[in-house]
């Protein structure tokens, strides 16, 4: 599903990402680990195109599209979702009327029907369950004045929504007390299909205890410094991220 | 400044739709203003002695004043008032018995601005008076207003058919003498609009004016007389175009409001004058003077969006006469290219237990500039006034200004005044987020714009909020892609 090939990037004169490669494939849960700074959050926002970072070299192919060619929307449209580290506010836009422009504009790339607003609020009505929320929530205006837990499980809701084929978590589960960190896991897990895939980038163990990882690989000065399976996490519990920097650095 | 700014900024600034030209035959008079001037457009409009008169007082006191160039946030070179044509109408308008004799060409002209004159076409629940130049063309639904005692007709015919009403009325809120620009109107308004809603009416349908300038070289001055008597209720909208042209037109409209004991007056604004080229060059010159008057309980709200204009000089007011009287303003502002607005609002408070609102949008794009300015005046006997003000600009790009100046006077112990002021930039990682949920970046600049001006378009008639989000839609369509 997504191929990452040498992939190098910068924000401007800082060079972050120094040569990643990474395969993901239908129906398995990926995590990035590794400590702050780093470069987790720039792979997941250069994955969604974000004009803020220059790719500088490599290659990512999605579903064998060029992803690094397609404008940001183009990406959504084609399923790949981002949920941010820092979700943003939009004052004075309602969550319902958000969404259903973010549902329309994704089922239009898609051929489909655009939705009216009544079927909508049905459609989301099921997907509230997930999150464990009442309706009340699509009048608020998006992310304004939400709690940082709220904001974390309103990007779970989008998701739900807009059933992407390749989700992108990024530090979902931080300042997420225990309740919330269940509710957003549980949704993530009911959203888990054979044919879709998830990235979980986390600094964390805690999560991949709900969240369960085919693979865990773990970051360090812009590139993959280790990948294993999910008891490398718990190894890296143990251990901490030092033993593997130390690697990158004289590598 | 980042590339994805560069496309915000592009963005902004479609193109303006409304810049065609009616090719139809006009009367106009020469160029320039004198007592003579004066005397024939009071002629033309067949006034009795003591209006010629009144306009005659305002041109003599507007010849002892002074232009006040360097009051606003503003820069522009010096208006020749000696070089606009004061009065242009199309021939051929009578009086009519039925809309179906208004000149086709101007019926046209109407539909391609979506506003259809034709009885058959008209738009439900609102009744249109349409002023071409300078003179109104066509005024819709009159009659069956006239069933409920309501009169809403050209102010030209209102002068005629209902002197006394005019003229008890008439600058009894903007005196002749007020300032430069209402001085220069009284002298020469050639037309605009009148409604009178007698006591305990509410008035069915939405009230509009629509104005339009056609003629080269020449000014709009339009009047605007609204009288709600006791515990009558009115709303009224008011929209505006012009062609485009290279050189600067002036309009200097007045508009009062009377809100007698107990009434309510509403009233809505959708300005779309030429804002002239990317350059600065043409466009309209906006110089309004709009004030209302609240007796005892009364309110008067005015709700604008403006989005056109190479200069908007307006502070629509509201005197709180009586006690427990509720002003309210409600305003967005775009300015893109090299527009300039200095707009804002006064309320002086002078009744008791009084209360106003103030809520201002600033939009800024290009190189454009917008201030916000607004007087908050509590007078000695107003206790327990109140006001709330809030003031938000929204930047787009780096190159444009967004200035606020208020100015508050409260000479009680008890009045409550409350400001609240915020700036922020159309963010990259705003439209980011709503790029990586499918949106295009058009569609996303117009959501969080939109989503900024909720709360005056919250005010605005159901029907006028579709067309002020459109129209907000078209400044800030492009070209990209
Ligand atoms: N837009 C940016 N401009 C400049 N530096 C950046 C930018 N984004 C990230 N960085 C820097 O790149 C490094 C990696 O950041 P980030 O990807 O956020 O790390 P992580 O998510 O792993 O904590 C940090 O040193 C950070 O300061
Ligand atoms: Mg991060």
């Amino acid at each position: 599903m997504l191929e990452i090939k040498n992939l190098q990037a910068k924000a401007g004169e800082k060079q972050i990402l120094n040569g990643i490669s990474l395969t993901v494939n239908a129906g398995e849960v990926h995590a990035i680990m590794g400590p702050n700074g780093s470069g987790k959050s720039t792979l997941a926002q250069v994955l969604a195109g974000h004009p803020a970072y220059e790719v500088t070299g490599g290659e990512v192919r999605f579903e064998g599209q060029d992803l690094l060619d397609m404008e940001p929307e183009e990406r959504a449209q084609a399923g790949v979702f981002l949920a941010f580290q820092y979700p943003v506010e939009i004052a004075g836009v309602s969550n319902a009327y958000f969404l259903r422009a973010a549902y329309n504009e994704i089922q239009k790339a898609r051929g489909k029907e655009e939705m009216d607003p009544i079927d909508f609020l049905d459609l989301v009505e099921e997907k509230l369950k997930l999150v464990e929320w009442g309706p009340e929530i699509m009048s608020r205006a998006v992310n304004h004045g939400f709690s940082g837990g709220e904001k974390k499980r309103n990007e779970i809701l989008q998701m739900a929504v807009l059933e992407p084929k390749l989700a992108i978590l990024d530090e979902t589960d931080s300042g997420l007390d225990i309740d919330a960190l269940r509710i957003v896991a549980n949704g993530v897990n009911k959203l888990r299909r054979p044919d879709n895939a998830t990235i979980v980038v986390t600094h964390y163990q805690r999560l991949l205890n709900y969240i369960v990882p085919d693979h865990v690989h773990v970051l360090a000065g812009g590139r993959i410094v280790k990948s294993g399976g999910k008891e490398l996490a718990l190894e890296l519990e143990a251990k901490g991220y030092e033993w593997l920097t130390e690697e990158a650095v004289t590598a | 400044m980042s590339t994805s700014e560069t496309t915000v900024e592009s963005l902004v600034g479609g193109e303006y739709k409304y810049g065609f030209v009616t090719d139809i035959d006009t009367e106009v008079i020469p160029k320039g203003l004198s007592e003579d001037v004066v005397r024939l457009i009071s002629a033309k409009k067949g006034e009795p002695a003591w209006m010629t008169e009144w306009r005659l007082d305002a041109y003599r006191r507007w010849l002892k004043m002074e232009e006040p160039h360097h009051w606003g946030n503003l820069s522009y070179p010096p208006v020749d008032y000696q070089d606009i044509i004061y009065y242009a109408a199309p021939k051929n308008v009578k009086p009519l018995a039925s809309l179906d004799e208004v000149d086709p060409e101007l019926i046209k002209t109407y539909e391609k601005l979506g506003i259809p004159l034709r009885e058959q076409k008209l738009l439900a629940g609102v009744a249109v008076d349409a002023i071409f130049d300078s003179v109104s063309v066509a005024t819709t639904f009159k009659e069956s207003l006239a069933k409920e005692g309501i009169i809403f007709c050209p102010i030209s015919e209102a002068l005629r058919e209902h002197p006394e009403l005019v003229r008890q009325y008439l600058g009894s809120v903007v005196p002749v003498n007020d300032n430069f620009f209402a001085a220069l109107n009284s002298a020469v308004f050639s037309d605009g609009s009148f409604v009178y809603i007698p006591k305990g009416v509410r008035c069915p349908m939405e009230l509009s004016t629509y104005f339009r300038i056609n003629t080269a070289n020449s000014g709009q001055f339009e009047r605007t007389l609204i009288v709600a008597d006791e515990g009558a209720y009115v709303s009224y909208l008011e929209g505006c175009t012009a062609p485009k042209r290279d050189t600067n037109q002036l309009h200097a409209a007045v508009v009062e409001l009377v809100a007698l004991k107990g009434a309510t007056i509403k009233y809505s604004t959708v300005q779309n004058w030429y804002a002239g080229d990317a350059e600065g060059k043409g466009g309209i010159y906006n110089f309004v003077t709009k004030r209302g008057k609240a007796s005892e309980d009364a309110k008067i709200s005015w709700t604008q969006v403006e989005t056109g204009s190479a200069i908007t000089w307006k502070y629509p007011s509201v005197i709180l006469q009586g006690d427990r009287s509720v002003g309210e303003f409600y305003s967005v502002a775009v300015v893109n290219g090299r527009q300039q607005a200095d707009t804002g609002t006064k309320m002086i408070h002078v009744g008791k237990d009084t209360r106003s609102t103030i809520v201002s949008k600033g939009i800024s794009a290009g190189q454009g500039n917008n201030s916000y300015r607004g007087l908050v005046k509590v007078l000695p006997r107003a206790t327990n006034a109140r006001n709330y003000t809030q003031c938000d600009s929204m930047l787009i790009g780096s190159r444009c200004g967004a200035h606020t100046f208020p100015y508050i006077e409260n000479q009680t112990s008890t009045g409550r005044i409350e400001h609240e002021a915020s700036t922020s930039k159309i963010g990259e990682d705003q439209i980011f987020y709503l790029k990586q949920r499918g949106l295009n970046t058009e569609n996303a600049i117009s959501m969080i714009v939109n989503g900024f001006c909720k709360e005056v378009f919250k005010e605005l008639p159901m029907e006028f909020a579709v067309e002020a989000q459109k129209l907000l839609g078209v400044s800030l369509e492009g070209s990209v892609g």
